[in-house]
């Protein structure tokens, strides 16, 4: 009881005598410089906190000498880089130590720790997550220094928020255009669905229906007369998919993707059977504009799989849209010459379209039957 | 001895100022000193460590050690500790309906923290539930005292009888009276507490001597210096009564000997602060030095986000740093959230100084709500003799 007294009269004593005298809190100072996929820090963790969670003081003599530290650097090095990540967790920065120091700043000693991170790719956005001394000292802030092309940014890393994302560098205007263009000449390149779905409706685009029975087709009599033809169909099926393209990345409608790339693969079948028994020769665009919507629905999971950035989502569509047209011109730029010169071969009339619309069909059905069903045939 | 000591703070600042990470040149270089970890108040910790950790769910053993790590925080001045006092109350630092020890400790912390409203919650929360527990009493009349609410503290006093031991009763009502206008017959109470009431222990002596020499200081009585020297010798590392006799001792043109009161103490911001003003009213070479690392200080405190050091910032700002629009901006933004007579000095000075009639006003108005007897800043703000005598 008496024991108890006394523990209280001494705390109260020291409550009672008026706000508190302090010393500045537990800080430390991280310094990161971003230049490219190198992240580089410099870390400056006080003495005194890594004596109370390591216990620096080897002789517990009350005083901390290098030696002392030095002792101990490889564990200082495993507990607070363990304690640091920098980069999402699908595109992880691993920080690697390149040595430690010493430095002296208004309180008192401070460990430093240089280290460098290279990240799988130039970060456009850095996420910073800290946990150094939260769980022994919740009133711990780490205090962020990062910098990037010439600009520095603060941040206050604290136990309420100790995972940070910072936005190294807007993309001005154009170079976000540029990439956007880029993207949609890489998606219709890279996706054969597209390509051999517009094919199939060009192959024809060099023949005429001919009148002899017997015979389908027979070349076309100008290149003008072929030109205007492939021209209906890529502007139609241009007019598509910009339209659903845009609706679906604005939000207005959305489909389950399981449907549209199903209807998408069956558009191509439909299109390359078209070849092998006319069923329509003049409208193809029209077969060209209608499943273009469905292809729109395919492009536009692209672009909301890239990220749309918030407040130029009308310049990213744009751009967008005008790099599938131009990745759509380049094929026909190229197909259209070659195509208008065999087009009087047999090659070309069967070994092309026949054959070549056969194999698309197979192809397409095998993309059919895996997307229906979620299935992997191959 | 005195010399030694300058020549290392010197070095420790000029180390600051030319920061640069290095590697020591030999191994028994010391980089840090640490608190004499045999001072009694380390002596249990190893053993409240354990037992918290054997037992993470027992209330009763992580409030001892929250307990444990408080008391380190006030006599070092180190906040670090009040952080680790926080980390042992974790399973229960968010819950509200914490069992009422940890309440009362959770206050504790908050009002150390200067987050009084916070603590002002769970202490009448704890009262609600016991209310006989003198030391959520005490507390809530302290922190109540610092937001000025003396009518609402002084209600806490009487319930202390029979809970505490007597000296604080009297300390508890004493201390409220001294800011109220019962100044005089609150120093006689405290007096005759002293030397009457028994069992008061050095840190009781030194908190009543203390509170004394403030009481004496405010109303211009030469006695002060005495009660602060006798606070000193009950307890000579009572970083608050350091602080205060500094304080007298600057205002009486003593500066040269608040030098060696506090060039041990130079980690504690607020009597670096004084070690500062000291230096610069000797004119002594080193003061550029100490006013950098305060400026260091200062910043690095602004850079975490905290608003605890405004008081002293302020003072910073006007004695130090010329900046007297600051200094005032400071002060009213720290008055808001603590009314202790210093923050009022704060407020006044930085009001003289800038000539803010408004800010002049509120000091004026508080002298003639409360009654507090203040002579200095009385004049001040021209508010003739200073309260009721």
């Amino acid at each position: 009881m008496m024991r108890r007294a006394l523990a209280l009269l001494a705390f109260a004593a020291l409550l009672a005598s008026g706000a508190a005298l302090a010393h500045k809190p537990s800080d430390s100072y991280l310094t990161l410089a971003v230049d490219g996929e190198t992240v580089t820090g410099q870390w400056d963790i006080a003495l005194r906190d890594l004596d109370f969670a390591l216990g620096l003081d080897g002789n517990q003599d009350g005083a901390i000498t290098w030696g002392e530290v030095k002792a101990k650097h490889r564990e200082i090095a495993a507990y607070a880089l363990s304690r640091l990540t920098l980069g999402s967790a699908d595109a992880r920065c691993t920080p690697v130590l390149r040595e430690q120091l010493i430095d002296n700043h208004s309180d008192g000693a401070y460990a430093v720790l240089r280290f460098a991170a290279t990240c799988p790719a130039p970060p456009r956005v850095l996420e910073v997550g800290y946990r150094l001394f939260f769980d022994i000292d919740p009133q711990h802030r780490g205090l962020l220094n990062l910098s990037t092309q010439g600009a520095t940014r603060a941040g206050i890393l604290s136990v309420d928020a100790p995972v940070q994302q910072f936005t190294l560098a807007e993309l001005g205007k154009g170079e976000q255009f540029i990439d956007y263009v880029k993207e949609g000449v890489l998606h219709i390149w890279t996706g054969f669905d597209h390509i051999l779905f517009l094919l199939s409706l060009l192959l024809p685009a060099v023949l005429v229906r001919s009148r002899i029975p017997g015979v389908h087709w027979t070349a076309a009599p100008s290149f003008n007369a072929a030109f205007w033809d492939v021209f209906k169909v890529v502007t139609a099926f241009t007019v598509a998919h910009s339209i659903t393209l845009s609706l679906a990345a604005l939000g207005v409608i959305s489909l389950p993707s399981r449907l549209t790339e199903s209807a998408i693969a069956a558009s191509v079948i439909l299109a390359a059977l078209n070849n092998v028994r006319p069923v329509v020769y003049g409208g193809r665009w029209l077969i060209a504009f209608g499943f273009g919507l469905i292809h729109g629905f395919g492009f536009a999971s692209v672009l909301t799989d890239l990220g749309l950035p918030q407040g130029s989502l009308l310049l990213a569509l744009v751009a967008f849209n005008l790099g599938v047209e131009l990745g759509q011109l380049a094929i026909v730029a190229v197909f259209l010459p070659v195509a208008f010169v065999l087009r009087g071969t047999g090659f070309y009339r069967r070994g092309i379209l026949i054959g070549g619309s056969l194999v698309v069909v197979a192809i397409a059905a095998v993309w059919f039957i895996e997307r229906a069903f979620n299935l992997a045939l191959f | 001895m005195r010399r030694a000591a300058t020549a290392v703070l010197a070095l420790t600042l000029y180390g600051f100022a030319v920061a640069a990470p290095f590697v020591p040149a030999d191994d028994a270089q010391v980089l840090e000193r640490l608190p004499d970890r045999s001072a009694p108040q380390y002596r249990d910790l190893k053993r409240l460590q354990a037992s918290a950790a054997a037992a993470p769910d027992d209330a009763a053993s992580a409030v001892a050690l929250a307990d444990a790590y408080y008391r380190i925080s006030r006599s070092e001045g180190d906040p670090r500790y009040l952080g680790y006092a926080q980390a042992a109350l974790a399973p229960w630092w968010k819950n509200p309906e914490a069992p009422t020890a940890v309440l009362v400790t959770r206050a504790t912390i908050l009002q150390s923290n200067h987050e009084f409203d916070r603590a002002l919650a769970d202490l009448t929360k704890a009262i609600a539930r016991e209310p006989r527990n003198g030391r959520a009493l005490l507390v809530r009349s302290t922190v109540l005292t610092v937001q000025g609410k003396y009518a609402e503290a002084r209600a806490d006093c009487p319930k202390l009888y029979g809970l505490v031991p007597e000296f604080y009763v009297f300390a508890c009502t004493a201390g409220i009276d001294s800011l109220n206008g019962r100044a005089g017959p609150a120093a006689a109470t405290l007096d005759r507490a002293l030397s009457s009431v028994p069992a008061t222990d050095n840190a009781a002596r030194a908190w009543g001597e203390s509170l004394l020499g403030e009481i004496a200081q405010r109303r211009g009585d030469a006695s002060a210096a005495t009660h602060f020297q006798a606070a000193l010798a009950a307890d000579p590392r009572d970083l608050y009564t350091l602080g205060a006799y500094s304080d007298w001792l600057l205002d009486h043109r003593r500066a040269a000997e608040v030098i060696p009161l506090v060039q041990s103490e130079t980690r504690v911001d607020a009597l670096l602060l004084r070690l500062a003003l000291a230096q610069k009213a000797l004119q002594r070479p080193e003061a550029n030095a100490t006013i950098a690392t305060l400026r260091a200080r200062f910043d690095a405190s602004r850079a975490r986000g905290d608003v605890v050091h405004r008081r002293e910032e302020s003072r910073f700002q006007l004695q130090l740093n010329g900046d007297a629009q600051s200094a005032l901006r400071l002060a009213r933004d720290n008055w808001a959230v603590q009314r202790e007579p210093a923050d009022l000095r704060v407020l006044a000075e930085a009001a003289a100084a800038t000539g803010d009639s408004g800010a002049q006003e509120i000091v004026r108005q508080w002298l003639a709500q409360t009654g507090l007897e203040y002579a200095e800043v009385a004049a001040m703000v021209g508010a003739g003799g200073g309260g009721r005598k």
